[in-house]
């Protein structure tokens, strides 16, 4: 009775607790905002922006390598665009959008109404924002922005001589970062850990969601590491402590492994994503449930473990005793075992599939191919006797530069043509999608391949000069990345036309043909509406859990 | 939000951040971990601050074996001082005792402490290497401007191994006025 007079009184107050409100008027909803889309949008277009902030200073630094000698920036400033476009890179791009990928995707994919703690949400994007200023900010300081790598290694960056009044603002926007990150990783497990679907039990999650758990717990694990490295180095430069400083009594090398206990588990968390968008992009455009569900999660679980205990191999060449370099060779070279099950696995998934190749399949099978050339190039500096030829010079470069460019940003470049159409309701203009692929895809390897030969002479990497022996390599290199640099614009202009209404065609909610045998989010109508799944989906699509149950 | 699924939320966050601290402790913890870890015989790494002195032994003399002992010294960043060996090269027998002396000076105006740290190069031969008496085992002070002849006292074990030939012995000075507690 007093449940019914309750309902009716809702009923005529109709201001409060109403579901069906849309979004807030104004710019002030984008600041306030607590809705899964919303901060997932604002996670991926602010990951866009510093993508090209970070890309202009790849730029700089191909334009500077173009010729040997120096044409267009002093040593100092060079260094500077080496550190900054990693940090920048890693902390401002790549991750913020595999971070903005989750809130949009997990809830829409396990069934949620939001993430579990919408207000730290909003809270961590806020906080990348702040970090990634107040590193921007070195860049106008005496002295210039961090220019010892983005490793930040002592003695290098507690040298007068290397920073100016930077560092301690860089130690800081590293805090705010890994803040930042920790509190998008604890509301990830706490959404797909307690907000799942009541159908959904953890072996029927899309691998995208097994994927991102898995990094969730990698990120709390290793960022408040790196947190603690930064805050020595901190401590070493204005407090007088001689964690590195070897007339205190210290040992830069420690820096090292403290650093690399975080740096390897990091290049997990960039590429682990990456993985969950392939296995879900590939089998809809294969037509076929994913090859191997069971053997993708427990491949991903067991990378993640294996990145833990392989750290000094970024480290051969800074003396380790013999068992050390053994341990750590061999135990590298396991972690081609559960990646290769994976290729295989996307290959397999593949194998007899009814293909079409849309931008997004398009941009999967590159990353197959491409990321496997990373992976490969990465089992040859595993090799420790091998690594001291390898170490510092181009060949680690684009070692990484493969498993991160044709990987991690390619996948990423595939999630937004997958999904915009689905968020927005407008299809992305095919044709300029493919034409922005295959532009990326030939002059990716321009760009990268060439370095691999660059190292193998000996050309070390961080360096704005270099023998005359490198200029034809370093020349089309350089052409390479202008021309990788200027399609990227194209996908600016798709992102901004879809949003805007794209080709005009009305699309399905399902968007891809068949897609909702593959997940939950193909069901909802296009465009998401605002709030979805208030009340959860009952039953979950299996197809891509069939071979196991 | 349901009060029982808030309940849960709370549970699990309130755990995952205590794991968060609980890793920027072990960033910490590391440390000494690491400091362990070098002291393990396995593990045959030098540590600079561990040449420790050791009381003069009577070898025997290896006069079938000869060994290339050299000598570099390096000054960390600004360091203002000058720090040459009196020798740059000594050919010596294992078991053998052979003193060296060093020279430095103090080309600064102030008071300085500074920091002699050595280091091995191949790395495994600094456990063969003994000193008996160096200027390395503590800081130094020097008065403004400051001359010191200061020797080092060494005798190479004659168990090392046969493979090695020569042995480079370097010492950075480093300038360790700031955080030195005997300034």
């Amino acid at each position: 009775m007093s449940a019914a007079v309750a309902e009716h009184d809702d009923h005529d107050d109709h201001h409060h607790d109403d579901h069906d409100h849309g979004p807030a008027k104004g710019l002030l909803r984008w600041i306030i905002t607590t809705n899964h889309k919303d901060i997932g949008t604002l996670y991926l277009l602010f990951a866009l922006a510093m993508f090209f902030v970070g890309g202009s200073m790849a730029m700089v630094i191909r334009a500077e390598l173009f010729e040997p000698g120096l044409q267009f920036v002093d040593p100092a400033f060079f260094n500077s665009m080496t550190t900054m476009h990693a940090l920048v890179m890693v902390f401002g791009a790549v991750m913020p959008a595999f971070v903005g990928l989750a809130n949009w995707q997990i809830p829409l994919m396990i069934g949620a109404a939001d993430m579990a703690l919408p207000r730290m949400n909003n809270m961590s994007f806020w906080m990348l924002v702040a970090g990634v200023l107040l590193l921007a900010s070195t860049l106008f300081m005496e002295g210039g922005a961090p220019n010892g790598g983005w490793t930040l290694y002592p003695p290098l960056v507690l040298q007068p001589i290397t920073v100016g009044k930077a560092l301690p603002f860089a130690i800081f926007s590293v805090h705010l970062l890994g803040i930042s990150s920790i509190m998008g990783a604890i509301n990830i497990i706490a959404t797909i850990l307690n907000m799942r679907a009541p159908a959904m039990r953890l072996m029927d999650m899309p691998l995208f969601v097994w994927t991102w758990l898995i990094t969730a717990f990698l990120l709390i694990a290793v960022m408040p590491v790196f947190a603690g490295a930064v805050t020595m180095l901190l401590t070493d430069k204005f407090f007088h402590t001689s964690f590195f400083n070897a007339a205190g009594g210290g040992d830069p090398v420690l820096y090292e492994h403290i650093f690399w206990f975080f740096g390897h588990p990091e290049v997990y968390i960039m590429i682990l994503p990456t993985f969950g968008v392939a296995s879900t992009i590939i089998p809809v455009f294969a037509r076929k449930p994913l090859f191997g569900y069971a053997s993708m999660v427990w491949a991903t679980a067991s990378i993640a473990f294996l990145s833990f205990i392989v750290w000094a191999h970024h480290m051969f060449t800074v003396g380790m005793p013999i068992a050390g370099e053994l341990y750590f060779m061999y135990a590298t070279m396991i972690i081609a075992v559960p990646t290769g099950v994976k290729v295989f696995n996307w290959t397999a998934t593949m194998w007899k599939g009814a293909m079409t190749f849309e931008t997004p399949m398009l941009f999967s099978v590159a990353f197959v191919v491409l990321f496997t050339m990373g992976g490969f190039t990465g089992l040859m500096m595993a090799i420790a006797p091998a690594d001291f030829q390898y170490h510092d010079t181009y060949f680690i470069v684009a070692h990484f530069h493969y498993t991160l460019v044709p990987a991690s940003i390619f996948i990423l470049m595939a999630a937004g043509y997958f999904w915009l159409p689905k968020w927005t309701g407008h299809m992305y203009n095919e044709k300029i999608g493919q034409l922005h692929f295959w532009l990326s895809a030939i002059s990716v390897n321009i760009l990268f391949f060439p370095q691999h030969f660059l190292g193998l002479a000996g050309m070390p990497r961080r360096i704005p000069d270099y023998a005359i022996q490198f200029a034809d390599w370093n020349m089309i290199s350089s052409i390479g990345g202008f021309i990788f640099g200027a399609s990227q614009l194209l996908f600016l202009y798709i992102v901004i036309d879809t949003i805007k209404g794209g080709t005009g065609e009305k699309v399905s909610d399902e968007v891809w043909e068949d897609a909702a045998k593959h997940g939950l989010e193909w069901t909802l109508p296009s465009p998401v509406p605002y709030h979805t799944w208030i009340t959860p989906p009952t039953t979950v699509p299996t197809e891509h859990v069939l071979d196991i149950h | 939000m349901s009060t029982a699924l808030s309940k849960k939320h709370t549970k699990l966050v309130r755990i995952l951040v205590l794991v968060a601290i609980a890793m920027f402790g072990f960033g910490y913890a590391l440390v000494p971990i690491y400091d362990v870890l070098c002291e393990w015989k396995w593990i045959e790494r030098d540590r600079p601050n561990d040449i420790k002195q050791v009381s003069e032994a009577a070898y025997k003399v290896d006069m079938a074996r000869e060994i290339t002992v050299e000598f570099i010294t390096t000054l960390n960043e600004s360091t203002p001082m000058e720090f040459h060996p009196e020798i740059k090269q000594l050919k010596v027998h294992p078991g053998e005792y052979h003193t060296v002396n060093f020279y430095a000076e103090n080309k600064a105006n102030k008071v300085m402490v500074s920091r002699a740290i050595a280091s091995f190069s191949p790395a495994l031969t600094s456990s063969y290497f003994e000193k008996t008496q160096c200027f390395c085992f503590s800081e130094q002070t020097f008065q403004p401007k400051e001359i010191k002849i200061m020797p080092m006292r060494f005798v190479i074990n004659p168990d090392l191994p046969a493979s090695y030939k020569t042995i480079t012995l370097s010492y950075t000075f480093f300038d360790n006025t700031e955080k030195s507690v005997n300034k």
